[in-house]
């Protein structure tokens, strides 16, 4: 499989990334070479392996729901790049 | 033109315009009454200052790791098993990736390919005809944050939802064989009922409409009658009320209809209900299939669910709604209307089936509960829960009405009496002198007195006017302070009048 650079734009756009038309070319040699070391481990067997979606064996990890305090409000807004009062300011987008 | 042939065959209008059916899915989402967030230990609750209720966890913060709530996950299995559905043994957290600012991580904690429950059903019966509406998934996820638009071009973002339990419930369509879909605007509002009552019987949400712990937003599409293809579906937003979900669900239905009978077509789209306007609108939004791009969640290891956890909690359920009002159909000899009623809300069927089982005369008591105690609580706004009314009151009333104590009038004002000050029944009448008067001299006093005061009633009755019996039982009602027994009144005035 080989990814276009159309498709690199796509998943840029998706991340709100802006990519200039250098790193586009750079970015979409890069992301193709990375398939190709995916597609030799997909010359591995691996009929008899149970997929795998956490590295670790571990099962089970809840807490107990007890509520504990919260941030000042102050303090959870203090890295917003725009803040009013206790509010984040953001630019206003249509609903999706 | 022959009109020999031509008339003899006349085509109905009916076959030449085509007939279509709707098609509705149901996407419901609600909020979990736990006592602490989804994945952190902020406090869940309604209103409140704007970022009140935010840590590191739910706002994103680099280096912060999410731990799923115990409870949560015990609630949503609940609400699964309630609905019939199968438990996934082993279920995971995706990540559902995309950029609005409601959530600050840029993705949502989401289930994906092996959502907790699956294949479930909730029972509906609508014009007497029941069905079961098929459920494909119950999954878990967070809620996000709001989004409140200001003046100008900006929003503010307030994180108290952020992290809120959420679960997603989603009907299947086309449903599997045995099972049905929602095809009406009557029925989807049934739907959301019945799922609300099943979830507030199982104590997991309060799901409020109007404050958003219950969430619903069905698509409809509407294809020709036979046609297994679905039609183009538009999904809607904006519904906060069983109403609304009614109106906009038949609105669309209707402007849909419109727009292919004038050879229009639907647009697959995201529509907003206006409640003031009574009428849906385009969002405008482009509607590209969001690629969200799902992906393992690998801060949060995968849970596996024991099937004696899964029995357990099986057995750990609450009578149902629906096996509640069979239950006190069969076992009360009760009316479908009055079970119906009483199985609304968890608290008036406890004080039913507590009052019922200690009376001879289950009837009477569904009377009144779903009469006067029921007229009470709407005059007086107080919720079921508050109201100082318990199953001993009715009861003791119904025994004083039962062994002639007090008739059925007076028992209304001694219902009043012990919903407003909480006093026993045989007390009230103590106090207030309510007692029925059974003695045969006393009542036949008033008799007599009511008809020397009424010679040209009596005079009517006696050339045939015979309603007027009622006129002569109110005024010796009126006369005893409505506690003459009414039977003894009946044979009195029978007897004196001839």
């Amino acid at each position: 499989m080989r990814l276009t650079r159309q498709d690199i734009e796509g998943v840029a756009h998706l991340s709100r990334l802006e990519l200039s038309e250098e790193e586009m070319e750079k970015l979409t040699g890069h992301i193709n070479r990375l398939l190709e070391n995916f597609e030799e481990l997909q010359e591995l067997d691996t009929d008899d392996i149970e997929p795998t979606s956490h590295v670790i064996p571990v099962y089970n990890v809840f807490r107990e729901d007890k509520s504990r305090p919260s941030l000042p409000p102050e303090e959870v807004v203090a890295n917003g790049p725009q803040v009013d009062g206790a509010c984040f300011v953001v630019p206003r987008v249509v609903e999706t | 033109m022959n009109r020999d042939i031509y008339p003899l065959f006349p085509i109905p209008c009916s076959l030449t315009m085509i007939e279509y059916e709707p098609v509705i899915g149901m996407e419901v989402h609600v909020e979990l009454q736990t006592e602490s967030k989804m994945f952190c230990g902020c406090k869940v609750d309604f209103g409140g200052d704007p970022n009140t209720r935010c840590c590191p966890v739910c706002l994103g913060l680099p280096g912060s790791l999410p731990v799923v709530n115990g409870r949560a996950i015990e609630y949503m299995a609940k609400a699964a098993i309630a609905l019939d559905c199968s438990i996934t043994p082993q279920s995971i957290f995706h990540r559902k990736n995309y950029y609005y600012p409601d959530l600050p991580k840029n993705y949502q904690i989401s289930q994906y390919d092996n959502p907790l429950g699956v294949d479930g059903y909730v029972e509906i019966t609508v014009g007497g005809i029941t069905k079961k509406i098929a459920v494909r998934r119950v999954h878990m996820e967070e809620d996000t944050g709001k989004l409140i638009h200001v003046e100008g071009n900006f929003s503010h973002v307030d994180y108290n939802r952020s992290g809120v339990p959420l679960m997603e419930i989603v009907t299947m369509n086309p449903p599997p064989p045995g099972y049905d879909q929602i095809q009406s605007a009557d029925e989807a509002r049934e739907y959301l009922q019945r799922l609300r009552q099943i979830l507030l019987y199982l104590g997991v949400s309060d799901c409020k409409m109007e404050e958003g712990s219950m969430r619903c937003e069905p698509n409809i599409s509407i294809r020709p009658k036979g046609q297994e293809k679905f039609g183009t579906k538009t999904e809607i937003k904006n519904l906060n009320s069983f109403r609304s979900v009614y109106l906009g669900v038949e609105y669309e239905l209707k402007r849909q209809e419109k727009l292919l009978r004038e050879g229009g077509t639907v647009v697959q789209e995201t529509r907003r209900w206006d409640d003031s306007r009574g009428m849906t609108a385009s969002m405008r939004t482009k509607e590209v299939e969001q690629e969200y791009r799902y992906f393992p969640e690998p801060d949060l290891v995968p849970m596996r669910f024991e099937s004696d956890w899964i029995e357990n909690l099986r057995s750990s359920l609450p009578e149902l709604p629906m096996a509640k009002r069979d239950r006190f159909i069969s076992q009360y000899g009760i009316a479908e209307v009055d079970a119906e009623v009483l199985v609304d809300s968890l608290d008036l069927a406890n004080l039913f089936d507590n009052t019922a089982k200690h009376t001879k005369d289950p009837k009477a008591v569904a009377n009144w509960i779903t009469g006067e105690f029921l007229r009470l609580i709407n005059a007086t706004g107080t919720a079921i829960s508050d109201t100082k009314l318990t199953s001993k009151h009715i009861c003791g009333m119904i025994d004083i009405i039962e062994n002639g104590t007090i008739n059925r009038n007076i028992a209304k004002t001694v219902f009043e009496d012990m919903f407003n000050t909480g006093k026993q029944a045989d007390q009230i009448v103590e106090e207030k002198g309510l007692k029925q008067v059974t003695d045969t001299g006393a009542i036949e006093a008033a008799v007599d007195k009511v008809i020397a005061d009424c010679p040209n009633e009596v005079e009517r009755f006696k050339a045939g006017e015979e309603r007027l019996v009622g006129f002569f039982v109110g005024k010796v009602m009126k006369e005893t302070q409505g506690k003459a027994n009414p039977g003894v009144v009946n044979k009195l005035l029978k007897e004196k009048l001839g």
